[in-house]
């Protein structure tokens, strides 16, 4: 399998700053808005930025929760493998505050589909943004687009974009990965 | 992920540990689900549930119900006392009558042994036996288990005293099956004409003192004296049981220690168990309902995993 850099540590340094000031520039002191990292690979994404907000931009009392939709996906029962669920932490109200949806890539967005739906559970948000690292143009089967992106790539579908982060994988980096 | 090994859960007896381990697992997620504003997800948008109730039910009935509903399940329900059993049909035209309308899964609870099993191997659906019999209620011995793992934290080595009417009760040996598979070591407590003779063969030891089984216990799960089942003496009277096999707070308090105390329900308050016990805060009973819908959630869940589209 061929594996070729897309994005290394530096650039996801640039990239995690300018997404970081983005969101300032719409939610301000964060006092109505609230974080939701999408289980598994997009709570890695949603740590980084909670901490460079707190951190290098000096925002205090961002909330964070790490949402799972694994009993909301529209593939239950459609796939050979049992699907595993992880943890939802969402230890807040939604209701009424402007949630970002954070995930590491947005391919066919169903995930991004199945995250709306779960969020009903947790009350009526006065707005949703997707706020993704890698957005894979053309691989879309819902109407659904990012508010916030890292870095917008073509890719074809047999093509896999991987997202390894420090803490989980050792190496901040972004790879293409394909079969030839 | 894991899979359950089996297509159907029928008892304890035909789960491996790993099951087990799979259905807490899973549980403990949908423990969270029932826990939110809202309760409920559509996984089983597309499944539909009969829950065929041969025999009376009331809080089993009632916490499958919730599961299948907070899984978005359409569910049909049916009560033996109000159907055509009462007219002479058998147990597998009754069934396929209902399988006819196209039913992926049923729950059965009916009075004979074995009756899930033997629905298993007619007809064409995923069969979860809700109470069999004096045989087996698994989904009851997976909550018991799973409420003493969430208050004790494991399972494995702690020490669990059964106590009752062991004889007429499908908790009882569920619960003993369940035990063992995850290495706790359990001992039976009640009167001797209320022991199955043969219990011994199952690992387990009799102790017909209640006090020294209390006194041995890290954990107390208390069955109901089944009177609807007694068609002959097996005690002499309700007072003698009370006095010999009843717990009560002095009794408790004496022992030293903190035991847990449970109890499937429904409860005979003032004979197997006293108010001030069951409502202390070493009893866990009402977890154990709690806990009930998490456990049922988690194993239709796992089930309907299995049905293909």
């Amino acid at each position: 399998m061929a594996k070729k850099t897309l994005l290394n540590a530096k650039d996801i340094h640039i990239i995690l700053h300018r997404l970081a000031c983005q969101l300032i520039e719409n939610h301000n002191d964060f006092k109505d808005t609230v974080l939701i990292g999408l289980q598994p690979r997009g709570i890695f994404l949603a740590k980084r930025l909670k901490e460079i907000l707190q951190n290098d931009y000096n925002i205090s009392n961002i909330k964070l929760g790490q949402l799972d939709i694994t009993f909301y996906r529209d593939d239950f029962r459609r796939r050979d493998e049992p699907l595993a669920a992880s943890n939802t932490t969402i230890d807040f109200i939604v209701e009424d505050k402007n949630v970002v949806i954070i995930d590491d890539v947005l391919f066919s967005g169903r995930s991004v589909r199945s995250a709306l739906t779960a969020l009903q559970s947790f009350g009526r948000p006065e707005s949703i943004e997707l706020l993704v690292l890698i957005d894979r143009r053309f691989s879309r089967h819902l109407p659904i687009q990012p508010n916030y992106k890292g870095r917008q790539v073509d890719v074809i579908n047999s093509e896999k974009v991987k997202v390894s982060w420090l803490e989980n994988d050792k190496k901040d980096a972004v790879y293409l990965l394909s079969n030839n | 992920m894991k899979a359950l090994s089996t297509e159907h859960l029928l008892g304890i007896k035909y789960l491996k540990n790993e099951d087990i381990n799979l259905i807490f697992e899973t549980a403990d997620h949908f423990k969270e689900v029932i826990n939110r504003p809202i309760k409920k997800v559509p996984s089983l948008r597309d499944i539909t549930i009969a829950n065929l109730f041969f025999e009376n039910s009331t809080r089993t009935k009632l916490s499958f119900e919730l599961a299948e509903k907070r899984l978005s399940a359409d569910i049909i329900n049916f009560s033996a006392s109000q159907s055509s059993v009462k007219k002479g049909e058998t147990l597998i035209d009754t069934v396929n009558n209902i399988l006819s309308m196209k039913v992926d899964i049923v729950v059965m609870r009916h009075p004979n042994v074995g009756a899930g099993v033997f629905l298993s191997k007619h007809v064409d659906a995923r069969i979860i036996n809700a109470g069999d019999g004096a045989h087996e209620h698994p989904t009851q011995a997976l909550l018991d288990s799973y409420s003493i793992k969430e208050k004790l934290g494991t399972v494995k080595g702690k020490k669990i005293v059964i106590i009752g009417d062991i004889l007429h009760s499908r908790v009882a040996l569920s619960n003993i099956f369940a035990l063992q598979l995850q290495g706790a070591q359990v001992k039976v407590c009640g009167p001797t004409t209320l022991i199955p003779k043969h219990i011994t063969s199952l690992g387990v030891e009799v102790e017909t003192n209640l006090r020294k089984a209390l006194e041995w216990c890290d954990v107390a799960n208390v069955l109901r004296v089944q009177h609807e089942r007694m068609d002959i003496k097996y005690f002499p009277s309700i007072r003698e049981y009370t006095q010999l096999f009843g717990i009560n707070k002095q009794l408790l308090d004496s022992l030293g220690k903190k035991i847990v105390i449970m109890h499937p329900g429904p409860i005979n308050r003032g004979v197997e168990i006293t108010s001030d016990v069951a409502d202390s805060d070493q009893s866990i009973i009402l977890n154990q309902v709690e806990n009930g819908v998490a456990i049922r959630m988690a194993v239709i869940y796992l089930l309907a995993q299995q049905i293909k589209k």
